[in-house]
């Protein structure tokens, strides 16, 4: 069997804040295999932007990855490559669309020469050749009228076509993997969907592995074959998309798929998971949900669950796996009311 | 005119041929040299105890709209009246009251909560300015609010960087509340904030409404959490209603081909419902210098679409019962096909509705 393009194996990334340790990411582990789209899902402050940060080595102090966290990539290790290595490997091995168009692109430079730039550090190509490519790329992203649009700069653009220049800034070197992180979240609905059939398009077609970051369950139903469901900075399930959406296991998979309305299934009332997620400088003993779970009992408070498994390649970290008749009685949850100070 | 009306006795509020104009200035003179058309004759009724959902993208003057009403915007042009009463002819001291009755949420519970003043204090401001209670009374009042919208009473100490944005979402309600209004304008409320804390405030301002025989005007872009909360609801385009029913015939039988395309947008939630889509070409035309005609023609996949469309502005007609749509490709149209023949038209209307608009 070959070895996953991306393999991460007990991930820490800590921040030493002045209000304590935050163990934003806290012992995350997973692969991506070649040509796979996985998308990660959760809530703000789960840690699932600091994990795509930290496969980029993007963390800057107060924050650091922790000794013995691994992150292979193409049979090296990224948590001890040297800066010179890394620089190599960010924009041309593994890339990154952010989610915010504007922030992301430098206003003061035509987009073309922005889209250039990324292949005259990383292939060394001329300045004419790194322009003939970038427009090519953006031509590749659906951008109408490709060479004039190259002279433009970044505020004659709307929000999707500024996404479709950072798309093509991340395609431009043909990495092996590209990390999305809310890609379309700042779009508005229709333009999100041109956005998301373009990144499954030009996935099919260049055999990209992308990581999908993001908080819409709809976006990882329709894009990705296989989900990892992130809370309090770990890995609460991981399950392919069909299986995770058929039989959700983890008590806080359920409740986020219950509180979503669906269009067209219209119920008279939203379940909802009550309070808030724990701060990062605290997170529960335990299970890290307990305090929000409709199940809860003693074992959860004693006992950090393991990752169980579940079913085909469906892995949960909750006791129920091994309990599964505490499923038949929940309790209404006691706590309407939400603490304060919570991220 | 022929303008939706809900049930004439039961109207709160009814808004007609409502305009916002932003003038566009240029040069040292600051010479007038165009208009950003946000709110481009937009008529409406909401009825007392229902939600008027509002969904657009960015841009289309969903924002504008509710703000008008509430003249925290000055219109440009149209008629508000809320239980009859002019709101465009009031003077300040008469539209200090009115906003006793009107109230609004805002999207951001950051930025409209002032950060210097305890939450007490914040929702204690409406109390005191509309002269309601005062000491112990208002205290009492303010524990009231802030039980009633799930937050504990020793809050009222407390300043807004302690809560969270879902608390916060609580805190803006709560002083909404205050004044006992009936009329709520809810922009966005619950955009800002995660799945899960957005369901509990969207139970909260369903429990509330109930409780409180409330009116909303409930402005969102998401589609499902609007099918969710309002009985009717608005589709906005580039400054115009564009379609109108109830949530139920909307999201069944979606007439507008933008409202088709905007709900076979909308990722769903199940793998294994995998469809067909309609992706809309381009992006929305600036207000500034919007498309002559349809506003929607340039991007329309109507079959029957053709020259009529960039001819004749579609008047908000009545397709079915209580169902409205601005659109003359789609039958049945008051505007004959004589008309839009002597308008260049090729394509009589016909009745469309692609399987990809429909969620099952």
């Amino acid at each position: 069997m070959t070895p996953p393009l991306l393999s991460i194996r007990d991930l820490r990334t800590y921040f030493y804040t002045e209000a304590g340790v935050a163990r934003a990411v806290d012992g995350v582990s997973f692969d991506v295999g070649a040509g796979e789209t996985v998308g990660i899902v959760g809530e703000s402050g789960c840690g699932k932007s600091v994990t795509a940060l930290s496969i980029l080595r993007l963390i800057q102090p107060p924050g650091r990855i922790e000794p013995g966290s691994r992150i292979e990539f193409e049979g090296k290790d990224l948590v001890t490559l040297g800066d010179e290595e890394i620089r190599h490997i960010r924009g041309n091995r593994i890339s990154m669309i952010f989610q915010e168009p504007m922030s992301a692109l430098n206003p003061v430079f035509t987009i073309g020469d922005q889209v250039a730039e990324v292949a005259r550090i990383h292939a060394g190509l001329s300045r004419r050749q790194a322009w003939d490519r970038a427009v090519e790329t953006l031509a590749l992203t659906g951008m109408p009228a490709p060479e004039d649009r190259a002279k433009q700069y970044p505020h004659q653009l709307s929000g999707g076509m500024r996404q479709r220049v950072l798309i093509a800034m991340a395609l431009i070197m043909k990495p092996a993997l590209v990390i999305a992180d809310e890609p379309t979240t700042a779009l508005d609905v229709t333009i999100q969907a041109q956005i998301l059939d373009l990144l499954v398009h030009l996935q099919k077609e260049f055999g990209t592995s992308i990581l999908m970051i993001t908080h819409d369950l709809g976006v990882i139903a329709e894009t990705t074959s296989r989900v990892i469901v992130m809370y309090a900075g770990e890995v609460v399930e991981q399950a392919p998309v069909d299986e995770l959406f058929a039989r959700p296991h983890h008590p806080y998979t359920e409740g986020l798929m219950h509180s979503m309305p669906h269009i067209g299934h219209d119920q008279d009332r939203l379940n909802v998971i009550p309070g808030t997620v724990p701060a990062p400088t605290n997170w529960p003993h335990g299970c890290r949900f307990r305090e929000r779970c409709p199940y809860s009992w003693e074992r959860p408070e004693r006992e950090h669950p393991p990752l169980y498994d579940v079913g085909a390649a469906h892995v949960s970290r909750c006791h129920l796996a091994v309990e599964p008749e505490r499923r038949n009685n929940p309790h209404a949850p006691l706590v309407v009311v939400e603490g304060v100070g919570a991220a | 005119m022929n303008v939706p009306v809900a049930n004439e006795s039961a109207q709160l509020l009814s808004v007609r041929n409502l305009r916002k104009e932003f003038p566009i200035r240029k040069g040292v003179l600051s010479r007038q040299v165009g208009a950003v058309k946000a709110v481009n004759d937009v008529s409406f009724d909401v009825a007392r105890g229902e939600t008027l959902g509002v969904v657009g993208e960015s841009g289309c003057g969903k924002t504008t709209t509710g703000r008008t009403i509430l003249r925290l915007i000055e219109p440009t042009s149209g008629e508000i009246r809320f239980e009859g009463r002019d709101v465009r002819s009031m003077s300040t001291s008469q539209l200090r009251k009115l906003r006793r009755d009107m109230q609004i949420i805002f999207q951001d519970p950051v930025s409209s909560l002032n950060p210097r003043m305890t939450i007490g204090a914040i929702i204690r401001e409406g109390l005191t300015i509309h002269k309601l209670a005062e000491g112990a009374a208002a205290d009492a009042r303010v524990s009231r609010l802030l039980q009633e919208v799930g937050l504990r009473p020793e809050y009222a100490n407390r300043y807004p960087h302690e809560f969270s944005g879902g608390q916060r979402q609580r805190i803006g309600i709560a002083r909404a509340l205050s004044v006992d209004p009936k009329f709520i304008v809810c922009d966005e409320p619950v955009s800002a904030l995660d799945v899960s804390v957005q369901a509990q405030v969207i139970n909260l301002l369903e429990d509330l409404q109930r409780e409180h025989n409330l009116t909303y005007m409930f402005i969102a872009h998401d589609l499902s959490v609007v099918e969710h909360i309002a009985d009717r609801v608005a589709v906005m385009y580039l400054g115009k209603v564009v379609e109108l029913a109830t949530a139920e015939d909307l999201y069944r039988e979606p007439l507008m081909p933008y409202t088709q395309a905007l709900l076979s947008a909308v990722p769903v939630a199940d793998p294994k419902a995998r469809k067909e889509r309609i992706i809309l070409q381009g992006d929305v035309p600036s207000p500034a210098n919007p498309p002559s005609g349809c506003v929607f023609h340039p991007r329309c996949h109507h079959p029957s679409k053709d020259a009529a469309c960039t001819a004749i502005v579609p008047p908000l007609e009545e397709k079915t019962p209580g169902h409205f749509a601005a659109c003359i490709k789609q039958s049945p149209t008051t505007v004959s096909w004589e008309q839009q023949k002597n308008a260049g038209g090729v394509n009589p209307p016909e009745r469309y509705l692609p399987l990809a608009a429909v969620h099952a």
